[in-house]
């Protein structure tokens, strides 16, 4: 059983998807849901101490040897990520109940067909993560995205239905970018497999091919992970979906991309090809910076609160394109470390926000007026996932934040370091106007009641998270920089 | 009990018994004994630590790893044994003294106040005893998130103002500069503990010391050095007590007690003189003194008046650092100290003549000290001792202050002190001698109210004497202090 766990963390789910179909709307349906992204998460847990004591962990799906078969392959890398993924889907899943049976546009009788959408994106999110393969990353990458587009569009607001809409287009660029990569990767190499591609394309490196499946991918995969300028579909994909479908986007979809393009230009090209030769840390350094800085910007002149933080999670995916760029144990670290700390963060930041939505119905700043002083628990993880957000010591946020400075400063890039820091001021600025609203402007008029407890206790769990993770750091630094030196072949 | 457990316990009693404040939040009674209690407790608790630090203990525990290799550690040194108890020694009085000035005044969110008030008073503590950068940087910013709320306290757009300014340069400045100087130190030092002697030393050279040591001081902006200083007269809007305890004593001189703690043991008084790297911040410092001091000439409004003497008496705290002489760092320290003493004289008395007359402005306040007598005959000994006149406490910091000017020979700064001393006489002394001297006047009105609730005159009556009282004990200072200097 325990040799199964690669192949059970993506079975799982795929099998509970089209089975929660079957149920009937009520509470059976979520439990079996919660059960399955609850065993995922057990799983990915011990795959990470597995990998942690022994090392790699290859499994031959279906007893098919790699050059044949699919190989799932574990290193500290992806089983950290696989905690990520499976930690916030967890979580979330025990939110979305009590949202999916009074807020979403869903007839009753088709409840159940948001589980099946939900555990497919699971599915596909995990599957890109475990693999080790290269075509397989597509399958499970439509996956996910087909199934995050019906998420989306099932917000109240009728705009979801063109946010998801929009989004469906820019995925679907974005997917056939990477299928064209790996496309002309497989024509060069003729193989599929990660480990082979690794040792087939030095030689082959100089031709115009690879260097076109290289920027091909770069494309495809940024527009999945919405690195500024290509992050246009994200605030409104954010904005319009129903909350719980935004938590999970937000804290997982977009990491997941982001291990996509590390595991490519580590693991696949080789720092080497990609920073040395193709020079590509020249484009995603302005990239990063500028996306940072524009993007916090606007986010203060938001007065819907969730498009606020939509794109302050641009700025964030900034933050972490940033780490990528600086090509060192310390920035990868600070990278991983803030994937981690950033599915923490804004796991709470929407949650909260869901619970507040949940109540007054919409989530923007005029009627947000005195909510601290009539919803005191939610506003309070609202306030420890802003905390964490700019990156407040004793909060998980600090612990990337730290590692991110660190690593401009080894590089001797004291510019940077000082955006970093000014930026996170930018996010102090944005987040206080509505703690501001919230508990010194008058409180509403009308009764509003604390969000009910089902609500309450997830967003507790991840806020009391940020908390833990920002003083127990040996998962989000100790391993994230285990995983940083896996990606950079460096042997700890 | 191990010094140890003893050390957790002086983080544990405020930040425990904001439970307490809390569960009775309907009963004002028990919330403010708890209140009372608490800082009883932790008054005891600090001192018992007092005999271990005199013969050169210096007990130490850490938590957890912030970072893995950066623990959360506390460590008891006598500079901030001195810290330490000079705010678990006020607090007790400050709470004394909020009850008869909140329910005089009849505030509201009083439970909001003693909670965020108990949590500051933790964070300060955490300031004193943090035994590395970061811990201090951790306390650092809690103190700035806890006193927010007591700033606002009244909720009007005013103070709403206020706290956005508040918040905004301390946040600002330690985020922008103070981390980054951390980090830097972090990357080329490979430690961050405040180690005797410094741990700068052979690790930075050039100019670059003058840059870190400008992120150091600017980047602590609770320090109020110009021209980071807006924050301290923007937050006089919070209730008086808060501006006593909190903005005269605790957040103000956890700010210079990080810039002494850096300049002590980060780069070490040694490697400063060498280099001379704290050359300009001696000017900074001086003209900080000046204008600040010039600056409370103009104000008519008694609590700015008050805020403006602070950041010019920060600004000596500042200097001595600067001087990195011996004399000048033990000078520099004990003023923290005297400081706090005769300036939460004065915040109190303000606060006494605000609640017993509402009144604010110094030009509506002739004849007053007639009516109310150990008001104003406190508030002249606080002033005293802040012009540094003996026999009171203030008078020895200076003394110290010069000497370290004349041992650094810089007979510029000398000169500094000594003008500033005699402008502290220009701004501080016309307070008083108004309120006995000057007649009633018509805009005084009838007062009604003799003397302020008897909860507010007992505890500015104590600080009152202890500003005498420091004066004589200013030897016990001495021994506690001499060994950070004697390196």
């Amino acid at each position: 059983m325990i040799d199964h766990l690669p192949a059970l963390q993506v079975v799982i789910p795929l099998i509970a998807a089209p089975l929660s179909a079957l149920f009937r709307p009520g509470r059976a349906v979520w439990g079996l849901a919660m059960a399955a992204s609850g065993l995922s998460l057990l799983i990915a847990i011990l795959l990470l101490r597995q990998v942690l004591e022994q090392g790699v962990i290859s499994y031959p799906m279906g007893n098919w040897p790699a050059p044949w078969g699919i190989e799932y392959r574990v290193d500290a890398a992806n089983a950290f990520m696989l905690l990520i993924v499976s930690m916030i889907g967890t979580v979330v899943i025990a939110f979305a109940r009590t949202v999916v049976e009074q807020r979403i546009r869903l007839p009753e009788h088709k409840q159940p067909w948001f589980y099946t959408a939900y555990l497919l994106c699971l599915t596909g999110l995990l599957g890109m993560i475990v693999t080790g393969d290269a075509f397989n990353v597509f399958v499970f990458l439509e996956i996910s995205s087909l199934s995050s587009y019906v998420l989306i569009s099932l917000g109240r607001d009728r705009r979801a239905l063109t946010a998801a809409y929009q989004y469906l287009i820019m995925g679907t660029i974005g997917a056939t970018f990477i299928l064209i990569g790996i496309g002309l990767l497989y024509v060069m190499t003729g193989t599929l497999n990660m480990m082979d591609l690794a040792a087939r394309i030095p030689a082959v490196s100089g031709t115009r091919t690879i260097r076109a499946a290289f920027a091909f991918l770069t494309v495809g995969v940024s527009l999945k992970l919405a690195l500024f300028p290509l992050h246009l579909w994200l605030p409104n994909a954010y904005a319009y979906a129903p909350s719980p479908v935004t938590a999970f986007l937000a804290a997982t979809a977009t990491k997941v991309a982001i291990y996509v393009l590390l595991r490519f230009f580590f693991t696949i090209f080789g720092a080497e090809f990609s920073f040395n030769v193709m020079e590509l840390d020249r484009i995603l350094l302005p990239l990063a910076l500028i996306g940072i800085f524009s993007a916090s910007v606007v986010a203060i002149f938001q007065t819907n609160v969730k498009r606020m933080l939509a794109y302050s999670s641009v700025a964030q995916i900034g933050y972490m394109i940033l780490g990528v760029s600086l090509v060192s144990v310390t920035g990868l670290t600070s990278t991983l470390s803030h994937l981690f700390n950033h599915a923490l963060m804004k796991g709470t930041l929407f949650m909260a926000l869901g619970c507040i939505s949940f109540r007054i119905g919409a989530a923007s700043l005029d009627r947000m007026a005195g909510v601290g002083r009539v919803m005191p628990w939610t506003m309070g993880a609202f306030v420890i996932g802003g905390l964490s957000l700019i990156g407040a010591p004793l909060t998980a946020g600090f612990v990337s934040k730290w590692y991110l400075i660190l690593g401009a400063l080894e590089r001797g890039w004291w510019p940077v370091a000082a955006l970093v820091l000014l930026t996170s001021l930018l996010a102090v600025i944005y987040l206080w106007r509505v703690v501001e609203v919230a508990y010194f402007k008058p409180a509403p008029e009308r009764p509003v009641r604390e969000a009910p407890l089902a609500l309450l206790i997830p967003t507790w769990t991840l806020a009391l998270a940020n908390l833990y993770f920002g003083m127990e750091t040996s998962l989000n630094a100790g391993v994230a920089r285990r995983a940083a030196e896996t990606l950079l072949g460096v042997a700890p | 009990m191990s010094s140890e457990a003893v050390l957790l316990l002086a983080l544990f009693i405020p930040l425990a018994s904001t439970v307490f404040i809390a569960a009775n939040d309907t009963r004002p009674d028990w919330r403010e004994g708890a209140t009372l209690l608490a800082s009883l407790l932790l008054l005891g608790t600090v001192l018992s630590l007092l005999p271990e630090v005199l013969a050169g203990g210096r007990p130490s525990v850490d938590l957890f790893e912030l970072i893995p290799g950066l623990p959360l550690r506390l460590t008891v040194e006598p500079l901030g044994m001195m810290f330490a108890g000079v705010a678990a020694l006020l607090w007790p009085l400050n709470s004394l003294y909020s009850i008869g000035y909140m329910r005089g005044n009849k505030e509201q969110h009083q439970t909001r106040f003693y909670v965020c008030f108990a949590v500051a008073i933790a964070s300060a503590i955490g300031v004193a005893f943090s035994g590395n950068l970061l811990t201090l940087f951790v306390f650092y910013e809690a103190l700035t998130l806890s006193t927010y709320p007591l700033v606002t306290h009244k909720g009007t757009p005013e103070a709403m103002r206020a706290g956005r300014l508040y918040l905004g340069i301390l946040l600002g400045t330690s985020i922008g500069l103070l981390l980054l100087a951390i980090v830097w130190t972090w990357r080329i030092a490979g430690v961050l503990d405040f180690t005797p002697g410094g741990i700068l030393a052979g690790h930075i050279e050039g100019p670059a010391i003058a840059v870190l040591l400008a992120l150091f001081v600017f980047g602590i902006g609770k320090a109020a050095l110009m021209p980071f200083h807006h924050w301290l007269p923007a937050a006089m809007v919070a209730p008086t007590p808060v501006s006593a305890l909190l903005h005269a004593v605790a957040v103000v001189k956890a700010g210079v007690f990080a810039v002494m703690k850096v300049i002590v043991y980060v780069f070490g008084i040694d490697f400063l003189s060498a280099t001379s790297a704290s050359q300009w911040l001696m000017w900074v410092a001086a003209l900080t003194i000046l204008l600040a001091s010039c600056v409370a000439m103009t104000q008519d409004n008694l609590k700015a008046r008050l805020a403006y003497s602070t950041i010019s008496q920060l600004g000596y705290v500042v200097l001595g650092a600067a001087l990195a002489t011996s004399l000048g760092v033990i000078g520099g320290s004990m003023q923290i100290a005297m400081h706090a003493m005769g300036k939460i004289t004065l915040f109190f008395c303000a606060g006494a003549i605000y609640t017993a007359t509402h009144k604010t402005e110094i030009s509506q306040m002739d004849g007053l000290g007639r009516v109310m007598p150990f008001t104003f005959g406190a508030f002249l000994i606080g002033s005293l001792s802040i012009i540094g006149l003996p026999p009171l406490g203030g008078s020895w910091s200076k003394w110290y202050l010069l000497a370290g000017t004349a041992d650094a020979g810089q007979w510029a700064m000398m000169a500094v002190l000594l003008v500033s001393s005699l402008l502290n006489v220009a701004y501080l002394l016309p307070i008083a001698a108004r309120g006995f001297f000057a007649p009633l006047t018509h805009e005084t009105g009838e007062v009604s109210v003799r003397e302020t609730p008897l909860a507010c005159i007992v505890p500015l009556c104590l600080t009152a004497s202890g500003c005498v009282l420091l004066f004589f004990s200013a030897d016990a200072l001495y021994t506690l202090l001499a060994p950070i200097a004697t390196r």
